[in-house]
């Protein structure tokens, strides 16, 4: 089923004001009705290899998977399947190759499928929801800060000045196996998910994002433009990447002969 | 008695109570107040005392003359004014259009303080570049002025704040004409949301103006948006679904 009608997309990365070359990657299918972030880390440039496999192994394989169209039930059995792959096939390229030893990456990742959103992320990497004029946190991060959060050492406040906000517990491709985190929500039109590499969240403020939202929502590309211009008038200090996606509409699957045929004989 | 003092890079320099009718400032030795200064013509300005009402004015000068800011060739002196000649500030207290007592012993003091930390925009003040440096200096100057005159209600209220970069816009016709908006969140929107929208950004280095929403682009100074943001200059009208508005900066 061809998504494009029902969603407006806008993606946008930039290196940022301080570093020379961008470790994020990014990819779009408006048709199959996903996205994904991937924010890479590593030395020299194994970051961006491996945020770059991340990504085009993901979508190559989601979206030959996706043509045939997919039963009920079977989205997050799929994505999760799917992102273990992509986590084993680039370990062992760190493993067998040294200059990318000990590379990683984050991984945020939407579907859109049948009036709802299918969320995958590993890292700090983010997917935010606008919707009737509040911003939500949809992902919370897999990071040591939001442990230390979560257990109650360090307060909201303290974590907004810490200094190892960039320490993640859980990334794609350091270890053998991931654990992946996998969550389903009703899709509503005039919905816009945002997501977004730490150097979004790290720079802007959660108010302000919601302003842009609300002032640009009607224009993803534009809201795309001044979330990672905000980003870098307030220092850029790391890349800086977003993905926008407004629901225009309605987008129930298609229940045909077919799939009622594939839902039975299963 | 009204008088001038002069100040430069913020320590005063000398003062002058304009007991005459006609006082010049300039150059040349025959000067009230003798500026010896490259940047300053021979005979630079004068200013005319008439029933306490004092006024100022360009002599033809080289590099002309600022009241506020703002260019002039004659213009009339209200308390807390400042004219600006090349480097040098002349600020016109007029004691009297206050009605305070504890006005001059205010200006006793070092009328303006020199703290560069709060000016937006330092400029340098290199020779030859004066009135564009004088422009930048100029913002935090008017801060003092404010404050020493809070108690009269004579004196415009200058809404200031010790923020850099503010802005406002100012409605120019339709039923809401007159009205302003303060331009003090990150993002303002323009127009009716689904018909035309157009947004003003507030950033570091200024404000944009970026088109939205709408089949008709908004128009600055009468020239439609293009895709990308413009920024916007002191007075430039934007023109918004048959509506005009001014950008000004405070």
């Amino acid at each position: 089923m061809d998504l494009r009608p029902a969603l407006d997309i806008a993606s946008l990365t930039d290196p940022g004001k301080v570093r020379s070359h961008n470790e994020d990657s990014l990819a779009v299918d408006a048709e199959a009705g996903f996205v994904i972030l991937a924010d890479g880390m590593g030395g020299y440039n194994a970051g961006e290899v491996a945020s770059g496999i991340a990504v085009t192994m993901l979508s190559d394989s989601l979206k030959s998977a996706l043509r045939d169209g997919l039963a009920d039930g079977e989205t997050s059995p799929l994505v999760q399947t799917e992102i273990e792959r992509t986590n084993a096939a680039i370990h062992q390229a760190a493993q067998s190759q040294p200059q990318f030893s000990g590379m990683g990456t984050t991984l945020v990742f939407a579907l859109f499928h049948d009036n709802r959103v299918t969320v995958a992320h590993i890292g700090d990497s983010r997917l935010y929801r606008y919707r009737e004029a509040r911003l939500e946190q949809v992902t919370r991060d897999h990071s040591l800060l939001q442990e230390q959060i979560d257990s109650g050492m360090v307060s909201r406040e303290e974590a907004r000045r810490s200094h190892n906000k960039n320490l993640v517990t859980r990334a794609l491709g350091v270890d053998p196996t991931v654990a992946v985190e996998i969550q389903e929500h009703a899709a509503l039109p005039g919905d816009i998910y945002l997501l977004c590499s730490d150097g979004l969240n790290d720079m802007v403020a959660d108010e302000d994002i919601r302003l842009t939202l609300g002032t640009f929502g009607a224009n993803p590309k534009l809201a795309a433009n001044q979330l990672v211009r905000m980003a870098n008038d307030n220092g850029g200090r790391d890349n800086v990447s977003v993905i926008l996606v407004r629901i225009l509409r309605d987008f129930p699957a298609r229940r045909g002969v077919l799939a009622r045929l594939r839902t039975w004989l299963k | 008695m009204a008088k001038l003092i002069v100040t430069l890079d913020g320590q005063p320099i000398t003062e002058l109570e304009l007991g005459k009718e006609r006082v010049t400032i300039g150059r040349k030795p025959h000067n009230d107040i003798v500026i010896d200064n490259l940047a300053v013509s021979g005979e630079h300005v004068a200013v005319t005392t008439l029933h306490g009402q004092s006024y100022v004015e360009d002599l033809g000068s080289t590099n002309g003359t600022l009241v506020n800011d703002a260019p002039i060739g004659r213009a009339p002196l209200q308390h807390g004014d400042e004219i600006e000649i090349g480097k040098y500030r002349l600020r016109y207290a007029n004691p009297e259009a206050i009605g305070a007592r504890k006005e001059p012993a205010d200006f006793n003091k070092p009328a303006i303080p020199d703290k560069p930390a709060i000016v937006p925009t330092q400029g340098g003040s290199d020779l030859g570049a004066h009135t564009i440096s004088l422009a930048e200096h100029r913002e935090p100057m008017a801060e003092p002025a404010s404050q020493e005159a809070a108690p009269p209600a004579e004196i415009p209220p200058e809404p200031a704040k010790p923020e850099e970069n503010r802005a406002a816009i100012q409605i120019l016709n339709g039923p809401n004409a007159g009205k302003e908006l303060d331009l003090n969140k990150t993002l303002t929107s323009l127009g009716k949301p689904g018909v035309q929208v157009a947004v003003i950004t507030r950033r570091p280095h200024g404000y944009f103006v970026t088109h939205v929403q709408g089949d008709r682009r908004p128009a600055v100074n009468g020239q439609a948006l293009d895709a990308h943001p413009r920024q916007l200059a002191d007075h430039d009208v934007i023109e918004l679904g048959g509506i005009k508005m001014e950008f000004y900066l405070r």
